[in-house]
This record gives C-alpha cells, structure tokens and sequence, in this order.
C-alpha cells in the first residue's frame, strides 16, 4: 500500500500541531501503519492538495479539499479520543 | 522557560478574550519577554484561529502565536474572576466559558513537545484545574505548575 501523507495543521504550526503529530505517530506506530506526517500551519495546506491523503487539524478548517478532514481537538482535551482516533485509522486503512 | 509569579495573574477581571488576552500580552510585554508587536499579533491570531478548550471541569485557553514576537520562552497564567468566553478551538463560533488561560510566548517551533503534552495532561485533569483555580499563593500555583510540567530549573532559569 502507498505510504499515506497526513497533514497536521494548527494556526501556528508550533503548539497544538506539534502534540498532535506525536500522538498519530504514535497510533501509526502502534497499528503498523506507515505513514508520512507533514506539521504545517493551517494556511500552508494549500500546497499539500495534490498529495495528502488526510488533514488532520486542531483548527478550523474553512476550505473544501478533496481528501477528508478530521478535528484533532480531543487530542488535547482527551475528550472524544477514542473516536477520533478510530476515525483517522479507518480514514487511513482506505 | 520562564514561569514566575509575575506572570500569575489572579481574580482577573475581564469582560471578553480579547480583553483577558491583551492584558496577558501586556504584561509580557512590559516585563520584555515578549515584542510588543506580539500583543496585536495574539489578539489576531486568537480571532483566527480560537484556542478554547472545553474540558471535564473549568474551561481553558491557550492563546499563542508566531515565534518572531517573542524574546524568552514563557507561560503566563490567568485566573479569571469571573469566566469569559472563548470560541472553541477548531469551531466557527460556538464558545467555552474560560476560567483558566495560559498564554504560550513560544520561540522555537516542534521543541516544546514534552511541556505541551504535560500541559494537555493538567487539561484532562479537572481536580487540577480546580486547585489550580482556587489557590490563593501565586507561589504555590506557580510550584504546582512547575512540578506538574516537570521543569528542570536548573541553575536559577
């Protein structure tokens, strides 16, 4: 299977991104999934279109892009986690 | 890092974010950690990209913004008397009502990643939030804290 590319995208790119990368490298790893994360701001997705798989992304996401989009908000909070993650992994096992 | 108690601000009075967070940047600012262009930058940022976080007990936020605002790497904490609310993070405008905020003056990208996930760790505990909220001695908030995110103060940092 092609290595997926995943998008993390917060409005700065440092802070909510950075948790966020860490915690799906780690379910990537987890599941045996090879996977190549991209941290990147919001405004930067742009660039990705032609090439990503998925955005995962702790801000709003207010453009249409042809891959899913998935709110990586419970990464932080720990509320709705398990959701979230099972969302990304069936997105990722497409 | 720098976490001390003058960047703990208590009974806070604030009638919006925009409010609570100006104030924050300001006193950042005046104690030179951060540029002064960092106060209209994080006003904006937050206006763009909300960092309300509803969680099992007190709301929190966590405004930040670009690295060339800042000087010294920081956390400032206020503890609203009253709530104010915040648009949620990764919403267009649904809000939060915040009672605690914590400002990130951050100046690397992807360095802070252990502090962070400490952070999100008194974020999902909402008996910490809670004492965090209701303690009177900054110094002791601030000891907390500082515990919670394992700092290493080495050498007076």
């Amino acid at each position: 299977m092609k290595k997926k590319q995943i998008l993390i995208a917060c409005g700065a790119g440092i802070a909510t991104s950075t948790i966020v990368n860490d915690a799906i490298e780690s379910m990537c790893k987890e599941n045996g999934i090879a996977a190549n994360l991209v941290q990147i701001k919001i405004t930067e997705v742009g660039g990705y279109v032609d090439t990503a798989d998925l955005l995962v992304s702790t801000t709003i996401v207010q453009k249409e892009y042809p891959f899913p989009v998935i709110n990586a908000r419970a990464f932080l909070t720990g509320i709705g986690l398990d959701e979230a993650k099972a969302e990304i992994l069936e997105q990722l096992k497409k | 890092m720098l976490l001390d108690e003058n960047l703990i601000l208590k009974d806070v009075e604030a009638t919006s974010a925009e409010e609570a967070i100006r104030l924050m940047a300001g006193n950042l600012f005046e104690k030179g950690i951060v540029k002064e262009s960092y106060i209209e930058a994080i006003v904006e940022r937050e206006k763009n990209f909300a960092t309300g976080l509803p969680t099992k007990g007190y709301s929190v936020a966590i405004p930040h913004t670009d690295k060339e605002h800042v000087n010294e790497k920081a956390i400032s904490v206020a503890i609203l008397k009253e709530p104010v609310d915040f648009v949620i993070m990764g919403e267009e405008s649904e809000t939060t009502p915040v009672k605690l905020v914590f400002m990130l003056a951050m100046n690397e990208s992807h360095s802070q990643l252990e502090l962070l996930q400490r952070l999100m760790q008194i974020f999902q505990d909402d008996e910490v939030l809670h004492s965090l909220a209701h303690e009177e001695s900054k110094t002791k908030i601030k000891d907390s804290l500082l515990q919670l995110l394992n700092f290493q103060l080495k050498g007076g940092e």
